[in-house]
């Protein structure tokens, strides 16, 4: 059973005339790996800082186990994991892990376990002696991630972790958090990569122009949105007639035709096996040929899509 | 090639800190190297400052003291005061200024310089010479005070020197006849010198010196150590701050791009436990960096350093700790390395130029020198030289520790203040 770690209530925050949270909620349960989703410039980083006491919110509430955070103090129930690699590159990967740890107050065997169980968990063990400059990006990444836990924090904020890192390294990051996530720590991380989102996270919050738009698993997600629809991407020999646009709809849902290039149809079907026969024959009948067939699943590309009206890189 | 020109101009014109670098620096340096070693724009101050002790009180000592009070190179007090409103300085209250810093050279006219003169003239016998108590810290003052001695004594009274020479005359060479003494005495005015201006001159002068001991009133064991001492402290304290600036700069503004500082403000550690953590290790390195080059000074140079130790860690601990605030002070005004690196170093090379570490402010003019103590180094200067030239006492150093350690409160406080910026928004 999952109970509610934090919660986010109506926060509100401007800089100068910019606007960065305008009443975004939210709430992270026990064990969660929450993904915080929107474009450049939505309010993520905002609110991360807002949860980690870095910003003073101008409105709304915060709480942490039932206990307000303040904006001035960083609780000791939180994990960091910044977006930029705040380490010290002269320093090696334990001594990196050695000064956070006491600085959040481990010491002698506390921090000696500490920081093998990080090395451990980040698979960086054989590489504790090196120089952090020495590392590569992923090794950064991961090192960055064990900083932030070291001290074993019940909730852990990550500020898009799997930032600039190829996908191998990626899958073991997100390896590393489900491993936390199983142990109960509950996890809130940012992220551009919806296909992460969907695919490693237990729920998504979507929120741009500093309001959370959407919040739930990718099937509630779907059901909100989108609907239960299949994209169905078909490539002709060559342009669809012009006259043809009309004529050529399925169950009343009407047919596009790819603005940049007239030979590529798309279509939503509810139901693939009853739907798509029908079309195939009316492009026979309009004297074309289909030369490729794309059959496509509801995503979170396609939620975020439906929501924001425009791509997550925009 | 119009292309790369196009480039550098506009890279120039938006970066306002290079572009100050590059043209205002110069200028601001070249004013402020103007007015401290062109001493130009004070020349009423720019006087050296002495004082005449006149023991003998006879009437050759007293045209000696008028001469010197008229001479136009230097500013002579007989008095405890400048005002002359307070009773004449005695030979110790004299010594004392002098080795206190407050002039560099004092003049005593010795009692029975005045009978030796009547009897032998300036040069001659076995009279007690004029003395000259100088700062051995000053290369130049009593060189020059020395010469115009030689100047007054010949210009101030000629007619007594005519005088004595006419009584040896006659006293080796048998008397004059009434036609010489008659022309003796029609001539003898000639000679006397004209009032205040002590600019007579008069060839019969030419070729005749007054007998003057210098007197090293420091009485320092090394001299050359001494003033050893003056570079290592100026040197020292220069380059304590270029240290401090960019230490804290590395500590502070670094930091704060990659991330670190997020990071460590979201631990145990506040903004102000931070600050006076990166306040105590810049000290701690400005300390080690001072000590390493008075031991340097000490070892190659002979520098008296072990002989003044207490003094020394003293005021090594107050310079940096007030060094390392200045820095943070530097790092948290700055947005960007590239507007710490431009400010600091003119403020640096600035306070270094005005406070005495290029160029010592005793032989400054009195209003650079007064100028020169609104800097940092001036302070930690006149600490250092009290401790190696004047022999000072700790507990003589208060005015210096009590300036530098109110800069340090002041300056972190101030620090913490800008700070504020790097937390919660």
């Amino acid at each position: 059973m999952s109970s509610r770690v934090l919660s986010v209530d109506n926060a509100r925050k401007r800089f100068g005339q910019a606007v960065a949270l305008d009443g975004a909620s939210l709430e992270l349960q026990q064990g969660e790996l929450l993904a915080l989703l929107g474009p450049n410039g939505a309010g993520k980083t905002t609110l991360i800082r807002a949860i980690a006491g870095r910003v003073r919110l101008d409105g709304g509430e915060i709480t942490l186990f039932d206990r307000a955070v303040d904006g001035r103090h960083t609780p000791p129930e939180l994990g960091i994991v910044p977006q930029d690699v705040a380490l010290y590159p002269l320093l090696t990967a334990r001594e990196n892990l050695e000064v956070f740890g006491s600085l959040h107050g481990l010491a002698g065997p506390a921090l000696s376990k500490q920081v093998a169980w990080a090395l451990e968990l980040t698979a960086l063990a054989d590489r504790a002696r090196a120089p952090v400059k020495d590392f590569s990006g992923g090794m950064r990444r991961r090192l960055n991630i064990a900083c932030g836990i070291l001290h074993a924090p019940r909730v852990v904020l990550l500020d898009e972790p799997t930032v600039g890192v190829d996908p191998q390294s990626r899958d073991r990051i997100y390896d590393v958090l489900a491993d936390l996530a199983r142990s109960g720590v509950s996890l809130l991380l940012t992220t551009h990569h919806l296909e992460e989102a969907e695919a490693r996270c237990s729920r998504t919050v979507i929120i741009d122009h500093g309001r959370v738009i959407a919040a739930g698993t990718l099937s509630e997600l779907v059901e909100q949105t989108v609907g239960r629809y299949r994209l169905v991407t078909l490539r002709l020999d060559a342009s669809v007639p012009d006259d043809s646009a009309v004529a050529l709809r399925v169950n009343g849902e009407e047919i596009t035709v790819d603005a940049a290039d007239a030979r590529i149809v798309k279509a939503r079907m509810r139901d693939v096996a009853a739907d798509l026969p029908p079309l195939l024959e009316r492009i026979r009948l309009a004297g074309r040929s289909v030369e490729d067939v794309e059959v496509r699943g509801p995503s979170l590309q396609s939620v975020f899509i439906h929501l924001t009206g425009r791509e997550l890189r925009e | 090639m119009r292309t790369l020109l196009r480039i550098g101009f506009i890279n120039l014109r938006r970066d306002r800190v290079v572009l100050a670098m590059v043209f205002v620096l110069p200028i601001v340096f070249f004013s402020i190297f103007a007015v401290v070693f062109g001493g130009q724009q004070d020349p009423a101050t720019s006087r050296i400052r002495i004082a005449v002790v006149d023991e003998d009180r006879s009437e050759v000592s007293a045209r000696i003291v008028a001469g010197l009070q008229n001479e136009k190179g230097l500013r002579a007090r007989t008095t405890a005061d400048e005002a002359g409103k307070q009773p004449p300085l005695d030979r110790a209250a004299a010594e004392r200024l002098v080795r206190d810093g407050d002039l560099p050279v004092a003049v005593v006219v010795p009692r029975g310089f005045g009978g030796s003169f009547a009897e032998n003239g300036f040069a001659g016998g076995t009279g007690p010479p004029i003395q000259l108590l100088s700062d051995v810290s000053d290369r130049i003052a009593p060189q020059v005070v020395l010469g115009l001695i030689q100047k007054v004594a010949m210009t101030a009274a000629p007619d007594l020197l005519m005088q004595g020479g006419m009584r040896q005359f006659e006293k080796y060479g048998g008397g004059l006849t009434p036609q010489q003494k008659a022309a003796v005495a029609e001539w003898m005015p000639r000679l006397r010198p004209p009032d205040k201006t002590g600019q007579a001159s008069s060839p019969t002068a030419a070729g005749l010196a007054v007998a003057v001991d210098v007197v090293d009133v420091m009485r320092t064991d090394n001299r050359r150590g001494s003033l050893i001492s003056f570079y290592a402290a100026g040197i020292g304290v220069m380059f304590l701050l270029f240290s401090a600036v960019g230490g804290a700069g590395g500590v502070l503004l670094d930091e704060a791009e990659s991330g670190t500082l997020d990071r460590l403000l979201s631990t145990n550690l506040g903004m102000t436990g931070l600050l006076v953590g990166k306040w105590i290790l810049l000290a701690l390195i400005a300390c080690a960096q001072l000590t390493v080059m008075f031991l340097w000074g000490r070892f190659v140079f002979g520098l008296p350093l072990f002989s003044h130790l207490p003094g020394f860690a003293v005021m090594t601990v107050a310079t940096a700790s007030a060094g390392a605030a200045l820095g943070l002070v530097l790092a948290t005004l700055a947005k960007t390395r590239a507007q710490l690196q431009g400010f600091s170093t003119i403020l640096i090379l600035t306070m270094s130029a005005l406070g005495g570490s290029m160029f010592p402010r005793f032989l400054m003019s009195e209003t650079m020198q007064k100028i020169g103590l609104f800097t940092f180094n001036a302070w930690a200067l006149d600490g250092y030289l009290k401790v190696f030239w004047r022999q000072a006492a700790v507990w003589q150093l208060w005015p210096q520790l009590l300036v530098l350690g109110t800069a340090t409160l002041v300056f972190l406080a101030l620090a913490r203040m800008l700070a504020r910026r790097w937390e919660a928004a």
